[in-house]
């Protein structure tokens, strides 16, 4: 057999070329096509443009690795604007107009459900990133991959009492804040249960609607109700509006917990030094020791910065977007197809490792009840840190 | 029973924020009243002022960058007013149009800034006066005495000047003041442009006392509206009045009674006033 000059330079190149860039040779044909929406506009803009960052992050890696199937991974994304019925509208039409081969999840609770319904029309699996709310999520082939438990209500209120009761004065009452925002009320409804039978003693308990805008006279009630901790069951912007309402009066809670707050500004006001809240990752040791995460957050970092997100740093709502395409990647790689049925059999079957910790999915409603992938954080000198449980706590950081 | 303390402080917070009502509600009321036009644009306007004044705080003091944007939104609101006098806007149509704007310029902010929460940092910030057991925040007592000293300008102007006498009677009757030698186009520029410098003084007291977000543009309409409904159209101390009367009713339902009621007190207080005053509206 002789070989000629040319066809020996082709084959030559197409070596190279699989040694210097093996996925890029690898991911070929048409694209495996995955649709999903994020609020891109409206109220909920300020967590999706996070969440948007990071999976364009996530499918880039993909097809360097080689895509799924050794297929190229083309992401669909529209934009709901916030919008629950908007995302439903949204996810009938990639499923019949632009005919995706597999959906992904939108952003929030409300958006999740609207967008679980049209799943189980179709016999979708869905992956689904932030739903706050397990036991509304009925339908079989629902996947939730941000390591909440099936009873949040009970299981966050306990981990952020355990939380509380390393700190240097375990609190002994505590003062209930909390906005009526769906699934941080859900929260704090069971936080009233979970301290009453830890024998804490609740000395204030008000609800306020979210988007509240003048946080004076509830700041001066907590300051009169005086706990030894602030439950604040807040998200977004709001503990920066009533931390700094309790500013302007000299008040500052002993020690306080905020379910889930904006990092960045949270970090500018001084009265939330020392603030706990709830989180899946954060960027520091252990869960940089891989060095696959720590690319990741070196690369989201500069991503982020790019896109003008002022808080940098890899945490909670970054964290289970990523784990939600490391899901997808393990279930399509361990069923080796893009069969809807085929995978949500296998994910019931399995466990998948994230960057936060494994997920499974063999509880009520794949779910498991009683454990969960969530931890405390504190913000202690500017940075947040993972004070609790102790296995992921930051190195040589303790509850302050 | 809540102490005087709570009552107190409760009191002067909802003078605070009533203040800031008053004070995007008077361009709107201008506007609306004496122009016929629903400009829901003020409210973009007035977070774009926000966020000029966020961006420039950098370099200028936060009140020193009203020598920037005070012209600019002047010019701005003039050529808005031409917009809608080339198209001949009635009501309903500059309610649609000025609703497009608003997204537009929402649209920019989110593209300039994100979406994310930006937050001012100046020395102003932390500081705060003690009276008595009462705290005073310097940048809501700023808010205050701006409100109160452009209102009370703008109430003199309309009441004491040749201006303001040609304004209310265009309001009034715009053929009769054409007929007396009023000249109402020029009127409309100098009062839109106004209304829109007023947008430009409330962006500077927005980031001075709140964090922006873009999205936050939609979550003042309904009480500022509600402000300049009950304040009468058109009224330059009426919004700042009916804006405190808001504010105080809202921080008192906060303090004695669930916060969940607080969002019912501005409308409740407008269904009252239209069911016991039928005849001002």
């Amino acid at each position: 057999m002789t070989i000629d000059r040319r066809r020996a330079l082709a084959a030559a190149g197409a070596l190279l070329s699989t040694v210097a860039f093996p996925g890029a040779l690898r991911a070929q044909g048409k694209p495996v096509r995955i649709g999903s929406s994020l609020p891109i506009t409206g109220p909920l803009a300020s967590l999706a443009i996070i969440h948007k960052v990071t999976a364009e992050i996530c499918v880039e890696n993909l097809n360097k690795r080689g895509g799924l199937l050794g297929r190229p991974v083309e992401w669909v994304l529209r934009d709901d604007q916030s919008k629950p019925e908007l995302t439903r509208t949204i996810y009938e039409q990639l499923i019949t107009a632009d005919k995706v081969d597999l959906i992904f999840s939108p952003y929030a609770t409300a958006s999740i459900l609207a967008a679980m319904g049209v799943a189980q029309r179709y016999n979708k699996v869905l992956l689904h990133t932030s739903f706050g709310i397990p036991k509304l999520a009925k339908y079989d082939m629902q996947f939730q991959t941000a390591g909440s438990p099936f009873d949040p209500e009970n299981v966050w209120p306990n981990h952020i009492f355990d939380a509380a009761a390393k700190l240097p004065k375990p609190p002994k009452t505590v003062a209930i804040v909390t906005s009526k925002f769906p699934s941080v009320h859900h929260i704090s409804v069971g936080a009233r249960e979970v301290l009453k039978k830890r024998g804490l003693t609740n000395v204030l308990d008000i609800e306020y609607e979210f988007g509240n805008r003048d946080y004076g006279a509830i700041a001066q009630r907590v300051k009169e109700a005086n706990p030894d901790f602030l439950w604040g069951g807040t998200n977004g912007i709001d503990p920066v509006l009533m931390l700094e309402a309790m500013s302007k009066i000299d008040y500052r809670p002993p020690a306080q917990v905020h379910l889930f707050p904006a990092p960045g500004p949270m970090l500018k006001v001084p009265a939330a030094q020392g603030s706990l809240a709830l989180t899946t990752f954060e960027s520091h040791p252990p869960f940089t020791d891989d060095p696959a995460i720590a690319q990741f957050v070196h690369t989201y970092a500069a991503r982020a910065k790019e896109a003008g997100i002022p808080y940098t740093a890899v945490d909670l709502q970054s964290a289970i977007m990523y784990a939600a395409w490391q899901v997808l990647e393990a279930a399509v790689d361990g069923t080796r197809s893009l069969d809807d049925k085929t995978i949500a059999a296998w994910l019931k079957q399995n466990e998948v490792k994230t960057l936060f910790g494994t997920l499974r999915w063999n509880g009520p409603q794949n779910y498991v009840e009683g454990a969960d992938l969530y931890k405390v954080k504190q913000l202690q000198q500017g940075r947040w840190v993972v004070i609790h449980p102790q296995q992921w706590a930051a190195p040589g950081a303790k509850p302050v | 029973m809540p102490s005087a303390t709570l009552i107190g402080q409760s009191v002067l917070s909802g003078v605070f924020i009533g203040a800031l009502y008053g004070l995007l509600g008077l361009g709107l009321s201008l506007s609306w009243g004496m122009l016929r036009q629903v400009n829901l644009a003020h409210f973009a306007l007035a977070f774009l002022g926000g966020y000029l004044t966020f961006q420039l705080a950098g370099r200028l003091d936060p009140f020193v960058t009203l020598a920037v944007t005070v012209p600019l939104f002047f010019l701005a609101g003039m050529a808005l007013h031409w917009f809608l006098s080339r198209y001949a806007a009635d009501m309903l149509n500059t309610l649609l149009v000025t609703f497009g704007l608003t997204t537009i310029i929402e649209s920019a902010i989110q593209r300039i800034w994100t979406a994310d929460f930006q937050r001012m940092e100046s020395a102003y910030g932390a500081m705060r006066w003690k009276v008595g057991a009462f705290y005073i925040p310097f940048p809501e007592a700023a808010t205050l005495l701006i409100a109160m000293a452009l209102c009370g300008a703008m109430w003199a102007l309309l009441r004491f000047t040749d201006f303001g006498r040609a304004a209310r009677a265009m309001t009034e009757d715009p053929a009769m003041a054409a007929a007396f030698g009023v000249n109402e186009k020029r009127l409309g520029y100098v009062i839109s442009g106004l209304a829109a410098a007023f947008a430009a003084v409330a962006g500077m007291c927005l980031a001075l006392t709140h964090t922006l977000a873009p999205v936050q543009i939609y979550a003042w309409m309904g009480v500022v509206f509600a402000g300049v409904m009950i304040g009468g159209l058109g009224s330059a101390i009426g919004p700042l009045a009916a804006g405190i009367l808001i504010g105080v009713s809202e921080a008192l339902t906060m303090a004695l009674t669930a916060p969940t009621w607080a969002p019912l007190v501005s409308f409740t207080l407008l269904i009252a006033i239209i069911l016991l005053r039928p005849a001002r509206f």
